[in-house]
């Protein structure tokens, strides 16, 4: 995305001058919290070990602040990413425990009985049913928060998927540059260059029948191409770097700099991506499920169908489509609030 | 500088051309394959082998898209089936094409005319109540689905309050057609009250997809305006006793905007994911709803074309932008 965030280690550097040894510490320090605690494998080979053993006693000599340690310690007196923090783990917390929390079957009509199409076709709140029901006569309460079930799954899915599509093109991209890297950023390229919701859609009319699934891989190829790029921009940033410098000249292999020394620091960035691209994921969803893209088992409930199912109803009942649209807001705030305030303190520019 | 649009214009070459492979083979692997989507389900057998030997489907693949690249470049893409029944796909996507562009400039017009000066004050007092609140609101125009805000517009300002037309983008008034652009149409023949019922379809749409491109544009601003402000030059500019206009229009301004710039270009694919979803909740008869008619309706035909101008279209805007960006900073033509 922005190119702020493509490199924080970089500019985290000549903020300490030219001194050789403190850039070396500090470089030891950053990515020891990752590195540290993971036992030496024992495929690793000589050279590898040696500088496995270096980089922690290094540490162990002076300790240093991590680049995470010294964000948690800003994000801890931040109240955006608190908030933004609480959100996510309710969020999560009640998807999780979705099935206990839920007051009523979601899946059940109990009202079906007060539905007259003509007349009444939403049955209002009553005891028991505080948010009333919708058009089948089921507890909408009940299905809101059943339905934050299927928006996290859909929305860890698709950005796991689109993480591990970009991760795999990024590797492949930015640590062996040259042909590789340009085929690879042409396709990352063309792949940006179809706007996200005329792609998904492309790809969800491959699929012969609609399902939760044709929404999660529409969502998860849109997110591809991002973080490829992002991946791709933080390992080039590297290959150049003094570590990897290092590593090269102590004879580790290729595959072990990429995965031991590469990908681990790039990953601050990448992170951050992620909680954004959660958001977006979400969002997306709905708006997908919005145009008829999602699951037709309309039975199960998820908060984007809900929305897309209440346009029916919009005229006399537009509370139908407030509480699902309402929900997604809040989660993709929720999300978005911490992923901002994670880049904000990932990025060495504003550690001041 | 023409080096610079010659080498771009190769590599926007290479893109079209893998499109052009990608949308191939999307099409040859859409369920049921071109022959059922035309046919229907229930063709015989010979009629599909008949078919399928007029469209030379039985032909070797790369024959077959020389053969598709050719009725592409006529643009032929087929008749529609689901939009409007009969009508040839290039037509369609001619007619409705305008209305998107109708919408999505206004939008960005809209967003440009909020956004820059929010940011720029934003910038200037940085902390401020005026700051925070407007953080917020774009954080919060970011977490809000485009179709929720456009559903909330639509129901406060044309269902509730009957202010603004819900749907379409013109009465009928019999107006005479003779660019499309309806607003411009109206304008050219004198026919004021054809330009007044246009403009008046387009204010709810515009201002809900408004809010994809502001809270972008807006973050951008402020943050390179922060950045500018404390530049070297600028405090030279103040030192020197310029008055602030000048500073703010020439110094500042001037190269914050520069970011703003990209962010345009690349803004232009969610403006169109953001033109579906609008369009639909307003009917608003552009090729954002004309892809969900198409996709719902399976009708091919239309889907096709629109997709590759959806990618065509981006692809030239962000080129434009590169363009323009090597106008307005001369050390992007060396890089």
């Amino acid at each position: 995305m922005s190119n702020s965030d493509e490199n924080p280690k970089k500019s985290l550097f000549s903020r300490y001058g030219d001194r050789r040894k403190a850039r070396i510490d500090e470089l030891a320090a950053m990515s020891a919290p990752r590195t540290a605690p993971a036992p030496v494998p024992v495929g690793a080979g000589g050279p590898a070990e040696d500088l496995t053993v270096h980089e922690s006693g290094t540490i162990e000599e002076k300790p240093g602040v991590s680049l995470w340690q010294s964000a948690w310690h800003r994000l801890r007196r931040n109240p955006v990413f608190l908030l933004g923090l609480t959100i996510t783990v309710v969020f999560i917390l009640v998807a999780i425990f979705a099935p206990w929390i839920a007051p009523k079957d979601p899946l059940q009509g109990y009202l079906i009985d007060k539905v007259r199409p003509q007349s009444n076709p939403i049955p209002g709140p009553e005891p028991g049913f505080p948010l009333g029901a919708d058009h089948l006569g089921r507890d909408l309460m009940s299905r809101l928060i059943a339905g934050s079930r299927q928006t996290l799954i859909v929305g860890v899915l698709a950005t796991l998927g689109g993480f591990a599509g970009g991760l795999l093109l990024g590797t492949l991209a930015g640590a062996f540059g040259g042909w590789v890297d340009s085929l690879v950023m042409r396709a990352v390229d063309v792949m940006l260059s179809i706007p996200s919701l005329v792609l998904a859609l492309s790809i969800g009319a491959l699929a012969a029948r609609p399902s939760q699934w044709t929404l999660i891989i529409a969502i998860a190829v849109v997110q591809v191409p991002i973080f490829a790029r992002l991946l791709r921009g933080s390992m080039l940033a590297q290959r150049s770097s003094d570590h990897v410098l290092a590593a090269q000249a102590l004879g580790i292999r290729r595959s072990a700099i990429v995965t031991r020394h590469m990908l681990p620091n790039a990953m601050g960035p990448v992170i951050v991506q992620a909680t954004l691209a959660l958001a977006v994921s979400i969002i997306d969803a709905a708006s997908l499920s919005f145009i008829g893209l999602g699951n037709p088992d309309q039975r199960i409930p998820e908060w984007g169908a809900m929305l897309g199912q209440s346009q029916r109803f919009i005229y006399d009942n537009p509370h139908l489509a407030y509480y699902p649209a309402i929900c997604i807001i809040i989660v993709a705030l929720g999300f978005t609030l911490m992923g901002e305030s994670l880049r904000e303190a990932l990025d060495p520019k504003t550690r001041r | 500088m023409l080096r610079y649009i010659v080498r771009r214009l190769v590599q926007l070459l290479g893109v079209v051309i893998i499109l052009s492979m990608l949308l191939f083979f999307w099409l040859r692997s859409l369920p049921g394959g071109p022959v059922n989507a035309m046919l229907g389900e229930r063709a015989t057998p010979e009629q599909v082998a008949r078919f399928e030997q007029v469209l030379g489907l039985d032909q070797p693949l790369h024959i077959q898209y020389v053969r598709y690249m050719g009725r592409i470049l006529q643009g032929e893409f087929g008749t529609s089936t689901a939009v409007l029944p009969g009508a040839d796909a290039m037509d369609i996507f001619l007619a409705r094409f305008p209305a998107t562009i109708e919408l999505t400039s206004t939008a960005v017009i809209i967003a440009l005319l909020v956004a820059i000066p929010l940011g720029y004050f934003a910038a200037r007092r940085h902390g401020s109540w005026l700051d925070n609140l407007s953080i917020v609101g774009s954080l919060i125009g970011i977490a809000v689905p485009v179709f929720f805000t456009a559903f909330l517009l639509k129901y406060w300002f044309a269902i509730e309050l009957g202010w603004l037309p819900v749907s379409g983008r013109q009465d009928n008034l019999g107006c005479t057609r003779i660019t499309k652009f309806f607003i411009l149409d109206g304008l050219l023949t004198r026919e004021w009250d054809c330009s007044v019922s246009a403009l008046k379809h387009l204010i709810l749409p515009s201002i809900a997809l408004a809010t994809i491109p502001f809270a972008v544009i807006f973050r951008i601003t402020r943050a390179s305006v922060l950045d500018v402000l404390d530049e070297d030059y600028v405090r030279t500019a103040r030192a020197k006793g310029l008055t602030a206009r000048i500073i703010r229009g020439r110094h500042v301004l001037r190269n914050a905007m520069l970011p703003v710039l990209t962010i345009i270009g690349l803004q232009v694919g969610s403006l169109l994911a953001g033109a579906i979803l609008t369009e639909s909740v307003f009917n608003f008869p552009g090729i954002g709803e004309a892809l969900v008619t198409s996709f719902r309706g399976r009708d091919w035909g239309v889907l096709q074309i629109l997709v590759l101008m959806a990618a065509v279209v981006f692809v030239l805007v962000n080129l434009l932008v590169d363009i323009l960006y090597a106008v307005v900073d001369p050390r992007v033509r060396t890089r």
